[in-house]
């Protein structure tokens, strides 16, 4: 069930062909609560689909729990509270999980579905309107128009700032 | 020895395989001044470690061959393919050297002379008239050990080659030449990083197996059963293998410091006794690395500054010998190392004259700090105490190095120094990477690992009538527990863990008793499963500000589980009393003693007027509600049929109305071996953990005075006057004493927690220990006292053996000891006096052991 996404989505390691390709940068989208996101591949360590995940109490709330990546203990957040959006309802399919690294530590983003690697271009990036929600605007490089649909960039590193 | 030789042959010999190489790239490169250095250094470490283990042969070639060396290094004499030549010849004679000492335990004998010749003539510049057939030849001239009874080498065949097989011949041929062969350790070098990712892919392997288990569970197919469960057996042997590969014992860390001890020691002309402890508690290996030359540099120090010089001991009343003392243990899930002295301690007025000196702080602020401040400076940068710069010590390059680089591994480093008595310091390091033992608990649903090394046992609450049971005084649950009342804390209510509704009233489940320190609390969890050796893992940087975990880690099933740290558990409830800023309290910790402004933890209750009562958690058995229909009169005492027996009850607002017929009373039980005795009283109000400070000594009988707990006024009872007032023949009443330091030695919980407050009260500074070990560590430790009390029936080391190992030798040898006994007959008296006691008496007779106490004193202060 586990995708090993170095090599997948990056057929150069450190990115060069893609720097070369007009700006053009490779994301991983995925859906939280039915916003369309996007990742920086090369920081997507593994995708792992409903993986066990143990709680951690007294943990900030954003924090899901731990789980076990290969024999290395990889800490959950949990998009979706991350973000402010509602909870998932109860019985709904299982979280997909998009580990990726930090200083050496390992993070897995909870959500609900992974989609694919795209390529997106610079030209096609705004900056993000004034008006979206300060959560979103805190974690949000700007937002992508992507076939027809709008997609929020996250900056990783703000995601996994939790205070 | 034997270990160290073997050390050193495996290091020499890779030394010696490396040099070949080196030097022929050095042959083919003359200038290349990296080689070269790599070269000289390599054979200054031989020679130095040959000097170091007084092998006289291996020092002079290896010792000729690095002046050669030192010339090329500094570029006074050409690097030619003669010289290269000549310095491998003499590597040769150092490895036919290095192999007769390895097959016979000592240096074999023979004659380097010519080979040494050779290399001084080249030293000193003279054209080695040699060439390389001639050098070779030279060598083979050395005699080689024993050679007369092998085989003589064949002229042409190279003398490297055919050394070898000539010395296991003769290790054959006389095994018992010089007390037998040494092998060298089978060790090979694997680099840390390399085991991190067998680590890591074992457990993924677990993991797969796991999955696999499962499976073939689902569609029991015998076929695979067979071999799936060797494939389980191996991966299980294979995990406990590779996380073994990590763990070495810290006395791996320590041998090389009984010779450098004994080196320090003739250097400064001072008698060093080392004494290790612990050598087999286990540590990361890594970690023992990073620590192992903090450790060598604080025992340096400790023999430098710490030891003084047997004059100086003599003169201070100390034996001729000092010591240094290591100890390593496991602690609440740290490992701790003990590095002490019983030399003469930090001086205060020194430091602070040096950091004053230094400009490191200004006097105002010195003014204001406290002792430990103070000597905390010597973990500054750049501070030194010792007068002299020294050999050894006295760089200024010292605490401050060890500090940082304990503190590079998570570590922590505590000092403690009693002027005139010497210092420890603690090296408290996380068990981060350290395999544990762990109990696998349930609370709310989640599972959670306990480090065995806080456990002391486990208890099944509830179930059955007779088990103990969890009760509850308001909020907070206790627990008998063989005579004692124990403070728990409900796991899952301590995690904000949801509990199940239909659990939240029962009282059942498991306690896991947890010692921190001197304090013993009991965690309530739901499920105990099993016990499972697990290597503990850092938590995430985004999860370390939650003190209750120490860890995680990942189980063989593949789960993750957190680890719980008693510690954190401890400081988080209050039970564990270990407030950080709170001094006294700590260095009482440290002295494991139980002073009396240490915390306790208080029963609160009300009785009679107003104001709230309390008394030691700890003196009472237990808490009882007795319906009225129970309790009887007999000739005018009030009693009650408990437990098979009379037990008298005492009201304690003086008199007793009977409450109505079907309400029940509140009693608290005191009980001491056989006897019981009940206090009445309204109700109980609380269980808190406060620092007891009686001020005042109450004029009302019954009380030993006020003291605020809670933020409210609180009366203190005095219960060896209720328990008089039972009709037991107790203590009496108290008279005020001018303040001194006592140490009561009692190995009855009871009594101790009878005498503590009460000698406090009277004005005595007490610090309670429960056996005369106990009492002759804290000696050990330099803590120091005006008087000792003993009991003199305890096990192990009785009163009696206490007071002579007290008379025999020490800074105590002149304390007033006063004997306790349950029952003080002639004889008993004596025997005591003869120990070494200065008096002795009843231990139910506080009047006496008062004006005992004074008169002891008193004396001691006239002469």
């Amino acid at each position: 069930m586990q995708t090993n996404m170095q090599g997948a989505g990056t057929p150069t390691r450190g990115g060069t062909v893609l720097m070369g390709d007009s700006a053009a940068q490779m994301y991983l989208t995925l859906t939280v609560a039915g916003q369309l996101c996007g990742v920086p591949v090369l920081a997507v360590r593994d995708i792992m689909a409903a993986p066990s995940i143990t709680r951690v109490p007294l943990a900030p709330r954003e924090v899901a729990g731990s789980l076990n990546l290969r024999g290395r203990i990889v800490t959950a957040i949990d998009l979706r509270r991350r973000l402010g959006l509602p909870l998932r309802e109860a019985g709904a399919p299982p979280p997909m999980s998009v580990v990726v690294e930090q200083g050496s530590e390992l993070y897995s983003l909870l959500c609900d579905a992974v989609g694919e690697v795209v390529p997106l271009r610079s030209e096609g990036f705004a900056s993000n309107p004034p008006t979206l929600d300060t959560v979103w605007r805190e974690v949000s490089q700007g937002v992508h128009r992507q076939d027809g649909q709008l997609l929020i960039v996250l900056d990783v590193d703000r995601i996994l700032t939790i205070d | 020895m034997d270990d160290l030789l073997a050390d050193f042959l495996t290091e020499t010999n890779e030394g010696l395989a490396a040099l070949d190489g080196a030097l022929l790239k050095l042959e083919k490169a003359p200038d290349d001044r990296q080689t070269l250095s790599e070269i000289f250094r390599n054979v200054h470490t031989i020679k130095g470690t040959c000097g170091f283990l007084g092998l006289a042969r291996l020092e002079k070639v290896a010792h000729a061959a690095e002046n050669v060396l030192g010339r090329y290094r500094e570029g006074t004499l050409q690097v030619t393919p003669e010289g290269i030549t000549l310095i491998l010849s003499a590597l040769d004679g150092l490895k036919s050297i290095v192999a007769g000492l390895e097959s016979t335990g000592s240096e074999p004998a023979g004659d380097d002379a010519p080979l040494i010749a050779a290399l001084d003539a080249a030293w000193r510049g003279e054209a080695p008239a040699l060439g390389a057939a001639a050098a070779e030849a030279l060598f083979e001239a050395a005699p080689e050990p024993l050679a007369s009874e092998s085989p003589a080498p064949e002229p042409s065949a190279p003398a490297a080659l055919a050394r070898p097989e000539e010395t296991e011949v003769t290790a054959a041929a006389t095994p018992a030449a010089g007390g037998g062969p040494i092998t060298p350790a089978q060790t090979i070098r694997v680099s840390v990083d390399v085991l991190e990712d067998l680590m890591t892919l074992v457990s993924e392997l677990v993991l797969t197996r796991n999955q696999l288990l499962q499976l073939v569970r689902a569609r029991s197919d015998a076929a695979l059963t067979v071999p799936l469960q060797r494939l389980s057996h191996i991966t299980s042997e294979l995990q406990e293998g590779v996380m073994k590969t990590r763990m070495q014992p810290i006395g791996n860390a320590w041998q090389k410091l009984p010779r450098i001890v004994r080196d320090l020691a003739n250097e400064l002309g001072k008698k060093i006794e080392l004494v290790m402890k612990g050598a087999d508690t286990e540590l990361d290996r890594q970690v023992l690395e990073l620590i192992k030359d903090p450790l060598t540099h604080m025992v340096r120090n400790s023999g430098d500054h710490g030891l003084e010089n047997p004059e100086q001991r003599r003169a201070a009343g100390k034996p001729d010998v000092g010591r240094i003392t290591l100890n390593a243990y496991h602690e609440g899930g740290h490992i701790i190392i003990e590095i002490g002295d019983d030399g003469r301690g930090l001086s205060v007025d020194k430091i602070k004259a040096k950091v004053l000196s230094q400009g490191l702080t200004t006097e105002a602020e010195l003014a204001g700090m406290s002792e430990r401040e103070i000597q905390h400076f010597i973990f500054r940068a750049g501070f030194s105490t010792a007068a002299a710069v020294t050999s050894v010590s006295g760089r200024g390059v010292g605490m401050d190095v060890v500090k940082t680089n304990v503190e590079k591994i998570g570590g922590t480093i505590e000092l403690r120094s009693v002027e005139g008595k010497g210092t420890t310091f603690f090296i408290k390091i996380p068990l981060t990477l350290a395999i544990v033992s762990a109990l696998i608990v349930e609370a709310g649903g989640e599972r959670f690992a306990v480090p065995q090394i806080g456990v002391v046992e486990l208890v099944r609450a509830g179930g059955s009538v007779e088990g103990a049971q969890i009760e509850r005084i308001h909020d907070t649950p206790v627990m008998r527990l063989r005579e004692r009342l124990l403070p728990l804390v409900s796991l899952s209510r301590l995690l904000q863990l949801d509990q199940r509704p239909e659990e939240a009233g029962q009282e059942e489940g498991f306690v896991i008793v947890t010692q921190v320190g001197g304090n013993v609390f009991g965690i309530i969890v739901d499920k105990v499963f099993d016990t499972e050796e697990i290597v503990v893992k850092p938590v995430a940087p985004i999860l370390r500000h939650v003190t209750m975990f120490s860890g995680n880690t990942i189980l063989g099933d593949g789960s993750v589980i957190m680890i719980l740290d008693p510690n954190g558990i401890a400081r988080a409830t209050g039970v564990g009393a270990d407030g950080p800023t709170d001094e006294l309290a700590q260095a009482n910790a440290m002295l494991r003693g139980a002073g009396s402004g240490e915390r306790t933890a208080l029963l609160l209750f009300s009785a009679g007027d107003g104001t709230p009562k309390a008394v030691p958690l700890g003196l009472v058995a237990r808490l009882e509600d007795l319906p009225v229909e129970s309790i009887e009169h007999s000739g005018g005492k009030i009693l009650v049929q408990y437990r098979g027996k009379l037990m008298p009850l005492v009201p304690m607002s003086g008199h007793w109305t009977p409450p109505e017929p079907g309400r029940r009373q509140a009693v608290l039980v005191f009980n001491d071996r056989d006897r019981a005795m009940g206090l009445m009283v309204d109700a109980i109000l609380d269980v808190v953990e406060e620092c007891l400070n009686i001020e005042g000594a109450s004029e009302q009988p019954g009380f030993l005075g006020s003291s605020v707990i809670c933020g409210k006024v609180t009366d203190v009872i005095d219960c060896s006057w209720w328990l008089h007032q039972a009709g037991d023949d107790w203590f009496r009443q108290r008279s005020e004493v001018a303040p001194f330091r006592l140490l009561l030695v009692e190995d009855s919980a009871f009594f101790r927690h009878l005498l503590v407050p009460g000698l406090g009260a009277a004005g005595y500074a007490v610090t309670a220990v429960n056996s005369g070990a106990e009492a002759l560590r804290l000696r050990e430790q330099g803590a120091m006292f005006d008087i000792v009390v003993s009991d003199i029936e305890m096990p192990d080391l009785d009163g009696l053996g206490l007071a002579r190992a007290v008379r025999a030798e020490g800074p105590w040898r002149d304390l007033p000891m006063i004997a306790l006994s349950g029952r003080m007959d002639h004889d008993r008296l004596r025997s005591a006096i003869a120990a070494g006691f200065n008096a002795g008496l009843g231990k139910s007779d506080r009047d006496a052991l008062l004006a005992a106490l004074g008169d002891c004193l008193a004396a001691q202060t006239l002469a």
